[in-house]
C-alpha cells in the first residue's frame, strides 16, 4: 500500500504566543508536529504494518521542518519529503498550500493519504479535503477508527460528538481526529534509524510549478492578541454563601443566566 | 457593489440550527443591499424555507433527493455545486459546522477561491468587509480579507455573530432539481454520543470538568448542572486522557474550541492548551481547591472549594430561582 501523511511544523502547545510588527514572533519558541499529524503518522504506520507498503510523510515549509520529518521518520515512517518554498513563496494560505502538495502527489498513484483535520496554528481544517478535490478522490474527515478490508475501507468519524459509521474505498484522504490511535513516542532505535532514511527536498521549479500558479488567494492583514481580561473576583465567606452570591451574580450582573 | 451571497442552511433533528440565522446575519453583512439566497439540502426540507425567510433570506432554494439524506461530501458538493451554477453567487456562507467544515474546502477548491474558516466578526461590508478570525485555538485574531476579485467564502462559527430579529417576511421558496450520481461514501449508522442534543460548540453554557472530577462518575454532578441550565458538559484535556470521559468532550488547543456565554471550570488547573479552548467565553467562572491555580487568571468570578461540594450547592440555588 502506498501510503502519504501530510504534516505541518507549529508551536508547541504550552507557548505563549508574542505579537510585534503585527507578526507572530517565532524566536526561541518550541517547534512540534501539529497534534493532529501524529495522529495521522501513527494511522499510516499501523496501516502499513498490517497490509505492507511504503510510508512517505510530505511537507511544506524551509529546512526548520526537517526536525519535524525526522521525528516521524523515527516513529516509523519510511520516507520523507520537504517541499521547500522558503525562496519562491512569501505568502501562503490554504490555496497555496493543497495546490502544491497536489501538484507533488498527482503522479503518485497514492492509496491512502492521512493528515491531521487541522492544524493548531492556522486552524482552518482545508487542506486535506481541498488536495483530495485537487486529486480527484474521495475524503473523510475528521475519523477516530480506520479499518481496511480487501476493497472496503470502514470508517468511524466523529461529527460534533456523534460517531458515524460509513464505508467507502481506495484511494481515498482521510483527516485524523482525536482519539483515532495513542501517537507513539519514537524509540532510540528508532531514532538511529531515522537519520539514514532518505528525506528529499524539492522546490516549486521541481513540480513545475510557476510562483504565479500558487500564488495566495487571501491576505491577512493584521494579527493581533486578544485583549487581557480585567483580573476576576474571587468570593469568600462559607462556601453556601458563595455560592448563592455567585448565582445572584450571575443573573444580575453578568446577566448570563 | 452589492454581492448575491449564497447561505447553506442546516438542520439538525428535526429544526434548523442557530448557526443558520447567525450565517444569514453575516451574509447580509457582505451583501452590501445585494441579494441573500438560503439552500436547503436533505431529502424533506422545504417546510423549513419560511424560517430561513424570516430570518432574513431574500430567497430560499431547496435541493430535495434521497441521496442527501445523510450528509456525504459527494452528495451535498454536487447540489450545492448546481445551485451555485444556477445562481452564479459573488459571495458564500457556511456555518463552521461538521458539515460546514467538511464542505468548503471542497466547493473552495472547485471555485479555485479562497476561504475564510471559523469566523467570529465582520468589520465593515459589502466590498469593504473585513473578517476576523482566531488562529493558535483563540490565543490569537488574525484579520483576513479576500486579495483579488473571485468569489467571497467564508465559514462563521456558532454563537459569534448575532442573528437578526425574527420578522414575518414573504420569499420565494422554489426548488431545483439534481441528479446526484457515484458517492463514494455509504453512511451505515450515527452513535448518539453527545448527551441530550446540546451540542458544544452551539452550548450557550458549558459545565467543564478536570482531573479534579478524579472518575467517571465525577462528572455526573456536573450533567445535572447542565441539564438544569440547558447547556452541555465538557471536559479538559486531563480528564480525557485519564479516561473519565470521551475525546468527544475535550475543550482546548487540541479539542473543541468553544465561546458560551457561560463557562463553569470544575477541577480544572487552567493549563495553556485548555485556556486556549475557552478563554474567549463570555463570562467564566472557576471553581477550584488551588487558590494557585491559573484558571483564576481567565476567571470572572472564582470560587475556591471543592467541586463535589460547590456543584451540588450550585444546582441548588439555581433551581430555586429559576
Amino acid at each position: 500500500m502506498n501510503i502519504y501523511v501530510l504534516v505541518k511544523r507549529t508551536f508547541d502547545t504550552e507557548e505563549k504566543l508574542v505579537v510585534s510588527g503585527g507578526q507572530i514572533q517565532e524566536d526561541g519558541a518550541e517547534f512540534i508536529i501539529n497534534p493532529y499529524d501524529e495522529y495521522a503518522i501513527e494511522e499510516a504506520i499501523t496501516v502499513r504494518d498490517a497490509h505492507g507498503g511504503e510510508v512517505t510523510v510530505v511537507t511544506i515549509g524551509d529546512e526548520e521542518a526537517e526536525k519535524q520529518l525526522r521525528t516521524a521518520l523515527a516513529m516509523g515512517a519510511d520516507k520523507a519529503v520537504l517541499i521547500n518554498t522558503e525562496d519562491d513563496v512569501e505568502e501562503m494560505d490554504q490555496f497555496t498550500a493543497a495546490y502544491i502538495l497536489a501538484e507533488y502527489l498527482k503522479d503518485k498513484e497514492a492509496d491512502l493519504i492521512l493528515a491531521g483535520n487541522v492544524a493548531i496554528d492556522g486552524g482552518s481544517g482545508q487542506v486535506g479535503p481541498r488536495v483530495a478535490d485537487l486529486l480527484d478522490i474521495n475524503y473523510v474527515t475528521t475519523i477516530t477508527s480506520l479499518e481496511i478490508e480487501g476493497e472496503t475501507v470502514k470508517i468511524v468519524r466523529d461529527i460534533e460528538g456523534d460517531a458515524e459509521e460509513l464505508e467507502t474505498s481506495l484511494p481515498l484522504l482521510v483527516t485524523a481526529q482525536q482519539g483515532l490511535n495513542e501517537p507513539r513516542y519514537p524509540s532510540l532505535p528508532g531514532i538511529m534509524k531515522a537519520k539514514k532514511k532518505p528525506l528529499e527536498e524539492l522546490e516549486l521549479d521541481d513540480l513545475d510549478i510557476e510562483e504565479d500558479d500558487v500564488e495566495a488567494k487571501t491576505e491577512t492583514i493584521e494579527v493581533y492578541l486578544p485583549p487581557k481580561k480585567q483580573a476576576g473576583r474571587i468570593l469568600e465567606g462559607e462556601i453556601p454563601s458563595q455560592v448563592s452570591e455567585l448565582v445572584s451574580l450571575l443573573r444580575s450582573e453578568a446577566k448570563v443566566i | 457593489m452589492s454581492k448575491k451571497v449564497l447561505v447553506l442552511g442546516e438542520t439538525r433533528e428535526g429544526a434548523l440550527r442557530n448557526v443558520s440565522f447567525e450565517a444569514i446575519a453575516a451574509a447580509k453583512k457582505i451583501s452590501g443591499g445585494g441579494e441573500v439566497v438560503a439552500v436547503l439540502l436533505g431529502e424533506a426540507v422545504s417546510e423549513f424555507g419560511n424560517e430561513l425567510v424570516a430570518y432574513g433570506a431574500d430567497r430560499v432554494i431547496t435541493v430535495e433527493h434521497p441521496h442527501l439524506k445523510s450528509y456525504t461530501s459527494d452528495g451535498y458538493g454536487q447540489a450545492f455545486m448546481a445551485v451555485v451554477d444556477q445562481e452564479q453567487p459573488e459571495a458564500i456562507v457556511f456555518g463552521h459546522t461538521a458539515v460546514g467544515k467538511d464542505l468548503s474546502p471542497k466547493i473552495a477548491s472547485k471555485l479555485q477561491t479562497g476561504l475564510i474558516s471559523d469566523v467570529t466578526d465582520i468589520e465593515g461590508e459589502g466590498d469593504d468587509a473585513v473578517f476576523i478570525r482566531p488562529i493558535y485555538s483563540g490565543k490569537a485574531f488574525e484579520k483576513v480579507k479576500l486579495k483579488e476579485d473571485g468569489v467571497v467564502f467564508i465559514t462563521v462559527r456558532p454563537n459569534n455573530i448575532a442573528s437578526l430579529e425574527r420578522e414575518e417576511r414573504s420569499g420565494d421558496v422554489s426548488s431545483l432539481s439534481v441528479d446526484i450520481t457515484n458517492l463514494r461514501t455509504i453512511i451505515k449508522n450515527v452513535v448518539r454520543k453527545s448527551a441530550e442534543g446540546v451540542d458544544l460548540s452551539e452550548a450557550k453554557v458549558i459545565i467543564a470538568g478536570g482531573r479534579g472530577v478524579k472518575s467517571k462518575d465525577g462528572f455526573e454532578p456536573l450533567q445535572e448542572l447542565a441539564d438544569l441550565l440547558g447547556g452541555a458538559v465538557g471536559a479538559s484535556r486531563g480528564a480525557c486522557d485519564a479516561d473519565y470521559c470521551d475525546y468527544s468532550l475535550q475543550i482546548g488547543q487540541t479539542g473543541k474550541v468553544v465561546t458560551p456565554d457561560l463557562y463553569i471550570a470544575a477541577g480544572i488547573s487552567g493549563a495553556i492548551q485548555h485556556m486556549a479552548g475557552m478563554s474567549n467565553s463570555k463570562v467564566i467562572v472557576a471553581i477550584n481547591k488551588d487558590p494557585e491555580a491559573n484558571i483564576f487568571k481567565v476567571a470572572d468570578y472564582g470560587i475556591v472549594g471543592d467541586l463535589f461540594d460547590v456543584i451540588p450547592l450550585l444546582t441548588e440555588e439555581f433551581k430555586k430561582v429559576m
